[in-house]
């Protein structure tokens, strides 16, 4: 037996069946811009990577991906971790990820520099995983767009200042750009390129119904 | 229940691999952020031939899990050989529930039509796609349909509707009418009549389309919009016909003729078999608390 918290423990316990359900929670998620998931499968990654975000690291990510990791989650620990579970390789050049994860943001620019990907493949983009603490903020955005009815409220936790600015330039690159999956403790929610935000005004829907 | 229980041990759940589940579950989630674009993807060799959905087969080998129940339908039936089998064959590998009925479903796997009950949120439905490139029959060059879509140049599909109504007097395409996504994407519905286009805009479900020869996936999320091409003087219709079904009296439904006899009698009746049977069940059990014979 293994010492817990060594690289090899806190995987999936069926790598069939979890990376199914884990799978359609992401496709929920991005057909369903804002909604949040809720995948019951246990996993214990090392800290700080949060069991959601591992969640979706071993649902995606295998030999053929390439993945950055920002300053506070480029441990040791969380290489070994997603080497051994995943076998992915890790970049320092955000251009070349296929997939991001980073801790909570300081700033916008944290999440600048990614691939958008090209005119002809928009494919070749890079998909960032933010961990955010949860979906409870004070700062509500209205969702509109693909996958929505009519609007979605959606709450991130400790986004950086000027995100919907961020957001609208994204937007704005259609039909290249990146995609934002959010992992709390146990949510994830997602952003595709397509999504529209708007600010919720005092606490009153913008919208009129 | 383990995979053992169920005497699956043998294969891979829904007979993919992992890896090969994972590439082409990026592939799917990339495709519903641009809805409408033709995601390149590694397709695999699958246990039918080219023609009988490979792509759509590898699609819902990729989204389906224990607890789905599928539907598989070929034309409008689920009573075909090819749907038969692809149903049998995710009874077998998966050990997923299969229905006849639109409404039980999760995933809906079809060739050509959509069904006629309203799609609801949380289903899926998988289209098998023989042919993903709307431009292909005007530009043979993948390297020019790829640039085309990249600049949104879609003179020439226009040119070819309109010489079709110069022609004809009318747009005559009625399958794999083109659709152009979110105001974005030109894009082919593939074998699919065009009375069912307007079924695609606006729908609650996600549409997940499969081409296996052809190695592309591509996706309209829920609540998308989906415009037939047209022109102002020429605006899209789609068929009419003339009849109500002769089997459950509905109208404003596709319909297929069926020959019922070598002397020319024929009959024509709802394609969706399922929308049939049940709106006849119906009619039956109405009947029938009416004391009436059928
Ligand atoms: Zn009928």
């Amino acid at each position: 037996m293994l010492a817990t918290g060594t690289a090899v423990d806190g995987g999936f316990s069926n790598q069939v069946l979890d990376a199914q359900i884990g799978f359609a929670a992401l496709m929920n998620a991005l057909s369903r811009p804002g909604t949040l998931q809720s995948p019951g499968i246990h996993v214990v990654p090392p800290s700080p990577l949060s069991a959601m975000t591992a969640i979706v690291a071993l649902t995606l990510c295998d030999a053929d991906t390439v993945v950055w990791l920002d300053e506070t989650v480029n441990t040791s620990a969380v290489r070994d971790w997603l080497a051994f579970h995943t076998g992915t390789a890790i970049t320092a050049e955000k251009e070349l990820a296929q997939f991001a994860i980073l801790d909570a943001v300081r700033s916008v620019a944290d999440l600048q520099g990614f691939a958008a990907g090209s005119q002809e493949y928009p494919d070749r983009s890079t998909s960032i995983i933010l961990q955010v603490a949860g979906f409870s903020s004070a700062q509500k955005f209205q969702l509109s767009g693909p996958g929505i009815k009519e609007v979605v409220s959606f709450a991130p936790e400790g986004l950086p200042e000027g995100f919907p600015d961020f957001w609208a330039a994204n937007r704005a690159l259609f039909p290249r750009g990146v995609d934002l999956i959010f992992t709390s403790k146990d949510q994830l929610a997602a952003l595709p390129r397509t999504t529209r935000i708007d600010e919720k005004l005092g606490g009153h829907d913008v919208r009129s119904r | 229940m383990t995979l053992q229980d169920t005497g699956l041990a043998a294969y891979n759940f829904a007979y993919l691999d992992e890896q090969t589940k994972r590439m082409i579950r990026r592939a799917i989630l990339k495709a519903i952020a641009i809805p409408g674009y033709q995601v390149p993807f590694a397709s695999r060799e699958m246990p039918m031939p080219y023609g009988w959905g490979t792509g759509g087969v590898q699609v819902t080998a990729s989204i389906i899990g224990p607890e789905d129940v599928l539907k598989v339908i070929d034309q409008g039936s689920d009573d075909t050989t090819n749907a038969v089998s692809i149903r049998k064959f995710f009874e077998k590998t998966a050990g997923v529930e299969t229905t006849t009925r639109t409404g039980e479903a999760t995933v809906i796997q079809t060739r050509h039509r959509i069904p006629e009950a309203p799609l609801k949120e949380g289903q899926v439905l998988v289209y098998q796609v023989p042919i993903p490139e709307p431009l292909r029959f005007l530009e043979p060059r993948e390297t020019e349909t790829r640039k085309m879509h990249a600049l949104e140049e879609y003179g020439l599909m226009h040119v070819k509707l309109y010489e079709d109504i110069a022609r004809n007097g009318h747009i005559a395409t009625t399958y794999a009418y083109p659709v152009k996504v979110e105001g974005r994407y030109v894009m082919d519905p593939s074998p699919t009549p065009k009375f069912d286009n307007p079924k695609m805009d606006n729908c609650a479900a996600l549409q997940l389309f499969g081409a296996g020869r052809e190695k592309r996936i591509y996706a309209i999320p829920p609540y998308t919009s989906v415009v037939s091409l047209d022109f102002e003087d020429h605006p899209f219709e789609v068929n009419r016909f003339e009849q109500p079904c002769a089997l459950c009296g509905a109208e404003g439904v596709y319909l297929d003729e069926m020959i019922l006899d070598d002397k020319g009698g024929r009959m024509f009746c709802c394609s969706d078999t399922d929308f049939c049977e049940e709106r006849r069940g119906e009619a039956e059990s109405v009947s029938a608390s009416n004391g009436e014979i059928v």
